[in-house]
């Protein structure tokens, strides 16, 4: 049973307070979202390799069916979310900050959602009599990835967790991003299948403690789990206070355990586990239920819908049908953003499709967004002026200016022993910043250019190996060629001493027998030329005489007929 | 007298031997500045920089016999970079020497094309192309550098370069362009109103 009030909290440092808008999508309960005309599936939905196709255009599909294997240990496999034909499998627009295309499974969808002959997956009511493997496999299967917006595969993670001796199971329902409100929504509504969840993980992972960590802006989600929960002495809901960003797995752990994961390492390597709580309503589904991930919530809010609220959104809906779902567009629509106003990133139009990763779609205005202060209200750039105000709002504990200096010098190097590459991108220092500098731009993009220039490195490390090799080759071809040719002229010469030598000496009787044979064998040689042309004479002879012999004939023939015809 | 001066030439023949032991002992195999040099280069050999690869480039900026601004491919960060270790300040890229390519590109060989004449095989610096005589030759692109340097023996013209194509996987955040206002600068005659 959880106790709140004994419950001891750390702080953080830094965080911010953006107005959260979270009730707008609260006033409704989760709806199902219906089925689009079109899925659309992008084979990378998740961290890692791409998953590979398994369907071709034309194929019949039922719900749930694979379309896409995992072929990597770090992958997720992709399943149908509904039944229909595949149309195409092409590249296509996808749900990410590039607006890049990427290879996409198209299904035209039936309206049946009939889940076939195979159906769902077996399903393991008394989970705990399972093998722990056997549950793992299954998460494996159904293409679980950290729905919390990380998208690792999940199985991957637990596995990790099994290898390492687990002292915290953290359940992450802090959701502290502004208008998000899908795993509230998810906690108010399916409390019981999401505790059942988490036996599940407590049953592979055996943690010592478990502890679901929940803003204290969501009363009714705390209710509902503590009620949920109740008889259970081992899994304590802890409500947190309310700041942005507790909802970073590190941050939580910070103040739910006061354990702060040292840079370069990962959680796992300091006892704690943390999952999302949609990823783990999504292994209730994938072990009790049989069900793959198919679906999730998603938030629809925002300034620019007319409906917001929370919809089971199959995976691979369009957000334009999701936009219709939740009453259409307003007039202030101007912006679609994937995620929330901190961490989310634009959508150039509305095509694209929902992914694993979606939790909030947030059609709003330029003013909505100046209001809450977001990169992406565009607003002009003041100098620096050196406040200071990131560095005290930075959940890290990094010293954003300076980052920011040495980026624009192009400095890397020491935008790097400012531990850059530790920065969560959560926004808080664009948040504050009095001269709307889009710090957090600067950092992803030295992020992203020091990744390169390892690349690059590696990769001239590797070209100089094989240039170095070529000429060690070329070099040692050379040397060869010179060896055997020396080698040979070595030997030729001893051949030839030593010929001359026994000559001199003694006409040994090797080579006698030899000069002999050459001898006997020159002389065959001649008398076979001789005989040779011996024969030839002869031949020569029978044939002029031959040749004389029908010419006269012929010339008598040719008189005989001139004088017939006289 | 006589004693401070043998401590002294003792004291000396000590260090000597002992330095001289050092050296042997101690001795740094090749030339750790060229070495050095020759890792920030960017390895392509493609010869632009008139020298027969990276590393006779490294040797000669070693020496002082070349300028650091020669090596289109390094472009900026590489002439950055060498600036920094030899402590000389950074210059524009040789235009004479080429451009920097905008996007790495990789060598393709259209393969219906291919005679099989091993010409390509032979110019590659870091055997990055595999085939054999009246065999299909194909670059493997992981390994190509980017240099051109089989483009011109190719007799029948069946390769080019193709840009290495942008994935989500290797996609970067653009730089954001500062779009600081700028500020009218207060007029001299308020400054002079101020002193009178």
């Amino acid at each position: 049973m959880s106790t709140n009030t004994s419950y001891k909290l750390w702080k953080i440092h830094g965080g911010v307070h953006p107005p959260f808008h979270k009730e707008e999508s609260t006033q409704h309960p989760i709806k199902r979202a219906g089925i689009p005309k079109q899925i659309i599936l992008p084979i990378q939905q998740h961290i890692g390799s791409p998953a590979e196709p398994l369907v071709a255009v034309g194929d019949k599909v039922y719900k749930g069916q694979l379309v896409a294997k995992a072929n990597a240990h770090i992958s997720a496999n992709i399943h149908a979310s509904t039944s229909g034909t595949i149309s195409a499998i092409e590249e296509l627009v996808l749900p990410h900050p590039s607006g890049l295309k990427g290879l996409s499974i198209v299904i035209d969808t039936d309206g049946k959602d009939d889940w076939g002959q195979s159906g769902k997956y077996s399903t393991y009511e008394s989970y705990n009599d399972v093998e722990p493997e056997l549950l793992l496999k299954r998460i494996q299967e159904a293409g679980i990835v950290g729905l919390g917006g990380a998208v690792f595969p999940t199985s991957v993670k637990i596995e990790g967790a099994e290898q390492n001796e687990i002292d915290t199971f953290i359940i992450n329902g802090a959701e502290c991003e502004p208008y998000i409100t899908c795993d509230d929504m998810l906690m108010r509504e399916k409390s019981a299948q999401i505790v059942a969840g988490i036996r599940i993980v407590q049953h592979m992972i055996n943690p010592k403690k478990c502890l679901i960590g929940i803003e204290d802006n969501k009363p009714e989600a705390i209710q509902a789990m503590q009620q949920a929960c109740e008889n259970d002495p081992n899994i304590n809901v802890i409500n947190v206070p309310t700041i942005y960003p507790s909802g970073d797995i590190k941050q939580l752990t910070k103040i739910l355990t006061g354990i702060e994961i040292p840079s370069g390492t990962r959680s796992v390597n300091a006892g704690i586990l943390g999952q999302n709580v949609g990823t783990i309503y999504s292994i209730y589904q994938a072990i009790v239920d049989g069900i793959p991930t198919i679906s999730r919530i998603t938030t629809v809010t925002g300034k620019g819908i007319q409906h917001p609220q929370n919809f089971e959104t199959l995976n691979g809906t369009p957000f334009s049908f999701l936009a219709e779902q939740a009453g259409g567009y307003t007039k202030m629509a101007d912006h679609l953003i994937m995620g929330g106003p901190m961490m989310g990133f634009a959508l150039p139009d509305d095509k694209p499709p929902i992914t694993k990763a979606t939790n909030c779609a947030l059609f709003t205005s330029t003013t909505a967004l100046r209001e809450s202060n977001s990169e992406f209200a565009n607003q002009p750039t003041l100098p620096c002026i050196r406040c200071g105000k990131c560095m005290d709002a930075c959940p890290v504990n990094l010293l954003p200016q300076q980052l920011y200096w040495h980026i624009r010098a192009k400095d890397l190097e020491k935008a790097e022993q400012h531990f850059l590459n530790d920065c969560i991108e959560c926004g808080c220092c664009s948040y504050v910043c009095p001269s709307h500098i889009p710090l957090v731009d600067y950092y992803r993009f030295a992020k992203n250019e020091i990744r390169d220039q390892k690349i690059a490195q590696e990769k001239a490390n590797l070209s100089r190996e094989r240039h170095e090799f070529l000429l060690f080759r070329k070099e040692r071809e050379k040397r060869e060629r010179e060896e055997k040719r020396a080698a040979h002229k070595a030997a030729l010469q001893k051949k030839k001493a030593n010929a001359k030598k026994n000559g001199d000496k003694n006409n040994g009787a090797k080579t006698d027998s030899k000069a002999d044979a050459i001898k006997a064998a020159m002389a065959r040689a001649k008398a076979k030329k001789e005989q040779r042309e011996q024969e030839k004479k002869t031949t020569d002879k029978t044939k002029k005489e031959n040749t004389v012999k029908e010419i006269s004939d012929a010339s008598n023939k040719e008189k005989e007929v001139k004088k017939d015809e006289v | 007298m006589i004693e401070e001066i043998l401590i002294l030439v003792g004291l000396a023949a000590f260090f000597g031997l002992v330095l001289g032991y050092a050296s042997i002992r101690f001795k740094v195999e090749g030339d750790p500045l060229s070495d050095q040099i020759d890792s920030l280069l960017p390895q392509t050999q493609c010869g632009q920089c008139s020298y027969a690869g990276c590393r006779p480039y490294a040797e000669a900026i070693a020496k002082g016999e070349a300028p650091i601004n020669k090596c289109p491919p390094g472009g900026e960060t590489t002439i950055l970079a060498l600036a920094d270790l030899l402590d000389v300040e950074p210059m524009e890229l040789d235009e004479e020497a080429g451009e920097t390519p905008e996007q790495p590109e990789v060598a393709y060989i259209i393969e219906e094309d291919c005679i099989g004449c091993t010409l390509c095989i032979q110019a590659c610096p870091v055997d990055a192309i595999i085939g054999a005589a009246k065999q299909m030759h194909t670059v493997i692109a992981s390994e190509c550098t980017g240099c051109e340097l089989c483009i011109p023996p190719c007799p029948v013209d069946c390769i080019i370069m193709v840009p290495i194509k942008t994935t989500v996987d290797n996609w970067k955040w653009k730089k954001p362009i500062p779009t600081e206002k700028t500020y009218p600068v207060i007029p001299m005659t308020l400054i002079e109103d101020d002193q009178e």
